[in-house]
Formats: structure tokens, C-alpha cells, sequence
């Protein structure tokens, strides 16, 4: 989960934007996934359909890029071309430069991991076997094939247990972690996603996504991730490639450029109503300065309450400084507080981890207007008021300005 | 004074002989048809408009009456016991073809999908994804094929007496031994009850990844 969020502020550096500018990776990049070069793509159905209309994208090694688009915008059919499922009329497709077509499609296929909607396990099969199948096309033998198997069940977060299982008798969420372990069974450089957390309720999805993040941040693979989420191509994506109806590419950007400058109306319209809010997700929480004057221990004697700098409201912690609610100065009585009295925090965030998106949520939802700070262990570090916020935010917006003046100039200079 | 198990010597067989020559004529016919079936209903799911011809085709086979088959392949194959089970072959797969087709079409497209993307091919798909998978829905058929096989052996008796224990209907008549038939029907019965148990517990044994009454997730 952090690392989601670490990753999130990461965004905020150039880079990933000036690679997708002049689509050359930096020659000391870790070279564990491979580069995706799709070429101008069509697919054009016998009945005249066009599923995808020249298509032309980069897709980087060694990072997330989801397609994300409505119905019949091509996302699928455009992952599938990249393992041949389906094959283009027109166009090629490049895997670290070789043309797709030079492989015999079984040998492609099994060099890329694939994760379907509601998982597509073998119902007849253990969660093991299932997992080893790759492996064992591959030709392994069955032992290192469920060893690795096993291996694979933990790093997906999976208990050794359930091995000898049947799908039945797994949760969605649990099958959905098997098809992420499957496909990466044979330790593929790329690996293919198609709206693989659709069907599960949305706390076990985003259980999943946060496993994902955490998986690539070990793994480094070159993933295409297919969804019709935008929050969740916001979430996940280091590049995002909005397609419209038709198969026609809207935009390709990395999410926070996304938010902040969509390509066009369709783009505007697809990313929704608070773009402004979710943009925030990329501005990091650490530079807020917290205050700490009006926080005060629930013992806290009578001179500690008083002495409040002015503050309208204090926050009472328990005896470990776990914040445990508001109270107005004039009504605190020293060794006699009330904690059912207080008023709510609202949710707490975490400096340095979570975003400033988290923390003007927590000041919306607190009824004194302030956000609550606290450590890993919940522990609280300082307060912070919504005016703090406001200033934060504003200050980020202009060094994001500053530096998408220089982004601009780079990406006119690349075309 | 002749006893229930005492059969007529013009059988020439023991009770038992006779059991197992039933069990044979009616057995054989079904596992004829499994192994015809099996093709026909692949061609049936990779084609689609296939599997309605087929279907009439073997309506309308199941529809012939089984003398009407005798006195066609009496020419033939004579008064053996192959004109007893040929037409029961060929009515077994009225049964066999749609359980088979239904079967390998119940394979979720997800799960099809991911077999294709980890590189299976056509033949590894069929044999260690369709064709697992469809296990229940065969034997689902094999049941109700193998089950109205062992019944209409009996007819074999209008043939030479190739009818195994529905020979015994003809002996009780001839020797006013009604208690023949009483063991022909009982017989009979009691095979068919245990021929589908039998293969209740080759599903369970083959499919124990299938969801079990009361099992927990």
C-alpha cells in the first residue's frame, strides 16, 4: 500500500513523461521487461467492423501501461494482438524490436503472462498445477514446476495451504491472486492484464492493485494492463493510453499529466467529474508543516489545556498519542475528559506516505477543519488545517506548472 | 422341483453366464458409441452448424424401431449378437453427442481464453482442458445411455435368443416357469441400478475438483 503511494510521488519527477517524448530509455535502465512497439495497428473485422484504427504506441520496458477506454474502444483487442489472440490487418507489432510474427505463436505466448477476467483457472486442476502450467508446457519437470509454483503462491500472498485446493473452493479475490500467480509462473518479461480485478467487490480490489504495485516494484516487468477504471489507470499506470470508441487513441500520458492537461473534451469527459481532487493523489503529504501546539495528552493538566496559542480546538490523545478526538479549549477539564464528548478526527494521514489528496480528506471530514498527522503506528505527529492544505496544493500546482513549461518544450522538440 | 436360478438348458448359460453376456451386449454398444461420439461432437462445437444436422440425423436413428434395424442387418451380420448391438450403438449416440457438445461448451470463454494465452494448443486445449472439464456432462450421458442399453438388450430374444436374461422371458412362457421372468425383470433392474452407481463413483473419483454438497469455500 505504501508503495503504491511511493511509487505515486515518483510520478512527480519528469522522467517517465520524457520517456514516453522521445521513446529512447535512458541506456542504464534496469533491463528486465521489454519494449512494445506497436506500429500502426488496425483490426478490421470481415463484417467491416474497425476494433482498433491505427494505432501507434510505446509501451515502455519495465513499467505498468494501461490501455483504459469505454466498451468497443479496442482495449482488449489490442492486448490480445500483442500475444497474437488476435491478429492485426494491418500494422506490426515489435517486442524489443522483432516483429511478433517471427516467433511461432505458442513460443510468444508462453514468454507472456496472461490474467484474465475472473482468473480463468483450470476448475480441474489445483491451485498448484494451475500455477505450474506454463512451467510445465515449458517442458520442467513436475517437481521444480510446483516448487515453483509453491514459491509463486507466497509472493502473491497466497497461504501454502491452499495449494492442494480447487478453484471452488477459493474466493474470488484468492482466485484472482492464483491467475496473477500463474502468469507469472515462467518468470515472463512481459505480462498481459485484461480487466483482471473487474469481477471482485471493491475492497478486494483494491487489495489486489496494491499486491500488483507491490509484485512490480520487486519484478520490474514490461506490463499492459486493459481496464475500463479510469481510477484505476490513474492508480496503477505509469503510462495511461485513453482510446476512444472506434480503436483511435485519445492520449498517452502518465496519469498526473493526464489530470492535469487532458488531450481533449473525450478525455475530460472519460477522466470524470473531480479530476481536480484526484490529481492531488500525486502531490506528496511531506512538506505540510504540521503543528503540534494544540495537541494534548487526555491527562494533560490544567496549564497544558490553557496554554493553546489560540487554537479553537485541541486534539485529545490517549496515553500513547493516538488521537482520540476534538475538544474546544473552554470545555477541556484537566484529569476529566470526556472522551465520548469529543468530536471526530476523521480519517488520519501519513506524512511523507500519503498524498495531499488524503490529507484534505481528512480535513474535510473532521468537523474542526484540520487534518490529523500520525506515524505508521498511528501515533500522532502534528495537525494541520485546511488553509495549510489550500497553500500546499497551490504551491505544488505552480512547480508542476514550471516544470510541464520545460516537459513541453522537450516533447515539441521530440515531434 | 427347479429353483429362481435354475436356467433352461437351451440358454446354455448359468445365471451369472447370462448376466455377463448382458452386461457385454449391452456395455459394448455404449463404449462404441463414447468413441464415435467423441469426434462427431468435437466437429459439432468447432463447427456450429454442424450440430443440428447431426442432431436430426440421430432423432431420427433413435426413432427406427429396433426390428426394423434386426431385419436390415440380418442380412448382414446374421443372427449374432452384433445385430443386438449395433442398433444399440447407433441409439446411444442420440444421447452421447448433445451430452458431449453440451459438455465441452459449458468451458467458461475465460478459462479458454487463459489456455490459449499460456500457449496450449488446439489438441492440449481439447485433451487437458475441454475434455476434463466435460467429464460430468458425459458421464452425466453415459448413464442414461448405458442404463436404456441394459433394458433393450431383452430384445435380442426376438433374434435366436440373443436377448441375454430377456431370454427368460420367452423361457418362462415356453415352460410355464413364471418365476423367469420375474428373475429376467428383477435381474434386469438390479443391473442398471448398479451399472449407474458405477459410474457415479467414476465421476466422483475423476472429478474431485467438482463443488461437493456441503463442501465450504
Amino acid at each position: 500500500m505504501n508503495a503504491g503511494r511511493a511509487r505515486a510521488s515518483e510520478l512527480l519527477k519528469p522522467p517517465p513523461s520524457r520517456l514516453s517524448g522521445n521513446g529512447q530509455a535512458p541506456p542504464n535502465r534496469r533491463k528486465r521487461g521489454v519494449l512494445i512497439r506497436i506500429e500502426s495497428v488496425t483490426k478490421r473485422y470481415p463484417d467491416g467492423t474497425v476494433a482498433v484504427d491505427g494505432l501507434s504506441l510505446e509501451i515502455p520496458d519495465g513499467a505498468i501501461t494501461v490501455l483504459v477506454g469505454p466498451s468497443g474502444c479496442g482495449k482488449t483487442t489490442t492486448l490480445r494482438m500483442v500475444n497474437r489472440m488476435v491478429e492485426p490487418t494491418e500494422g506490426r507489432i515489435l517486442l524489443d524490436g522483432e516483429d511478433i510474427r517471427q516467433r511461432p505463436v505458442n513460443t510468444l505466448r508462453r514468454s507472456m503472462g496472461y490474467v484474465i477476467q475472473n482468473a480463468g483457472l483450470f476448475q480441474h486442476r489445483t491451485i498448484l498445477d494451475n500455477i505450474a502450467t506454463v512451467p510445465r508446457l515449458l517442458g520442467w519437470g513436475r517437481r521444480k514446476a510446483r516448487a515453483r509454483a509453491a514459491e509463486l503462491m507466497e509472493r502473491v500472498g497466497l497461504d501454502a495451504s491452499l495449494g492442494k485446493r480447487y478453484p471452488y473452493q477459493l474466493s474470488g479475490g484468492q482466485q484472482q491472486r492464483v491467475g496473477v500467480a500463474r502468469a507469472l509462473a515462467a518468470d515472463p518479461p512481459v505480462l498481459l492484464m485484461d480487466e483482471p480485478f473487474s469481477a471482485v467487490d471493491p475492497v478486494v480490489r483494491k487489495g489486489l492493485q496494491d499486491e500488483l504495485l507491490r509484485i512490480q516494484d520487486e519484478l520490474g516487468k514490461t506490463i499492459v494492463f486493459v481496464t475500463h477504471d479510469i481510477d484505476e489507470a490513474v492508480k496503477l499506470g505509469t503510462m495511461v493510453a485513453v482510446l476512444r470508441t472506434g480503436g483511435r487513441l485519445a492520449q498517452f500520458a502518465p496519469p498526473a499529466e493526464l489530470l492535469s492537461a487532458p488531450a481533449d473534451a473525450f478525455v475530460e469527459d472519460f477522466l470524470g467529474a473531480d479530476r481536480g481532487i484526484r490529481r492531488l493523489s500525486f502531490f506528496p503529504s511531506a512538506g505540510l508543516a504540521l503543528e503540534t501546539g494544540p495537541v494534548v495528552p487526555i491527562d494533560a493538566d490544567a496549564a497544558r489545556l490553557g496554554s493553546h496559542d489560540g487554537a479553537p480546538y485541541l486534539l485529545v490523545t490517549d496515553a500513547d498519542g493516538r488521537p482520540l478526538g476534538w475538544g474546544e479549549p473552554g470545555r477541556l477539564t484537566a484529569g476529566a475528559v470526556e472522551r465520548e464528548h469529543l468530536l471526530p478526527y476523521g480519517r488520519p494521514f501519513v506524512p511523507g506516505s500519503d498524498s495531499l489528496r488524503t490529507a484534505l480528506d481528512g480535513s474535510v471530514l473532521s468537523p474542526t477543519g484540520w487534518a490529523v498527522a500520525v506515524d505508521g503506528e498511528g501515533r500522532t505527529v502534528g495537525v494541520v488545517s485546511q488553509q495549510v492544505i489550500g497553500e500546499a496544493i497551490r504551491a505544488a500546482h505552480s512547480r508542476l506548472a514550471d516544470g510541464a513549461a520545460g516537459d513541453a518544450a522537450d516533447a515539441g522538440a521530440a515531434r | 422341483m427347479t429353483g429362481f436360478f435354475d436356467i433352461p438348458s437351451d440358454l446354455q448359460h448359468s445365471w451369472l453366464g447370462l448376466v455377463g453376456l448382458h452386461l457385454r451386449e449391452a456395455l459394448l454398444p455404449v463404449l462404441a458409441g463414447l468413441v464415435l461420439s467423441l469426434p462427431v461432437a468435437q466437429l459439432c462445437v468447432r463447427f456450429r452448424w454442424f450440430y443440428a444436422p447431426v442432431f436430426g440425423v440421430t432423432t431420427v436413428l433413435y426413432a427406427v424401431p429396433s426390428l426394423a434395424f434386426f431385419v436390415l442387418l440380418i442380412d448382414y451380420t446374421g443372427m449374432t449378437e452384433s445385430t443386438v448391438m449395433i442398433p444399440l450403438a447407433v441409439y446411444s449416440l442420440v444421447v452421447l453427442v448433445p451430452a458431449i457438445v453440451d459438455g465441452v461448451r459449458s468451458v467458461p470463454p475465460e478459462t479458454l481464453a487463459a489456455a490459449t494465452a499460456m500457449g496450449l494448443g488446439p489438441v492440449r486445449r481439447y485433451l487437458q482442458v475441454q475434455l476434463p472439464i466435460a467429464v460430468p456432462a458425459i458421464i452425466a450421458g453415459l448413464r442414461v445411455a448405458a442404463v436404456s442399453s441394459i433394458s433393450l438388450v431383452s430384445i435380442g430374444m426376438l433374434i435366436g435368443n440373443q436377448g441375454a436374461l430377456g431370454n427368460l422371458l420367452n423361457d418362462a412362457q415356453i415352460y410355464h416357469r413364471p418365476e423367469l421372468a420375474v428373475n429376467s425383470v428383477v435381474t434386469t433392474a438390479a443391473l442398471g441400478i448398479l451399472v449407474d452407481a458405477l459410474l457415479v463413483l467414476v465421476r466422483t473419483l475423476l472429478t474431485p475438483w467438482m463443488p461437493r454438497k456441503g463442501a465450504s469455500r
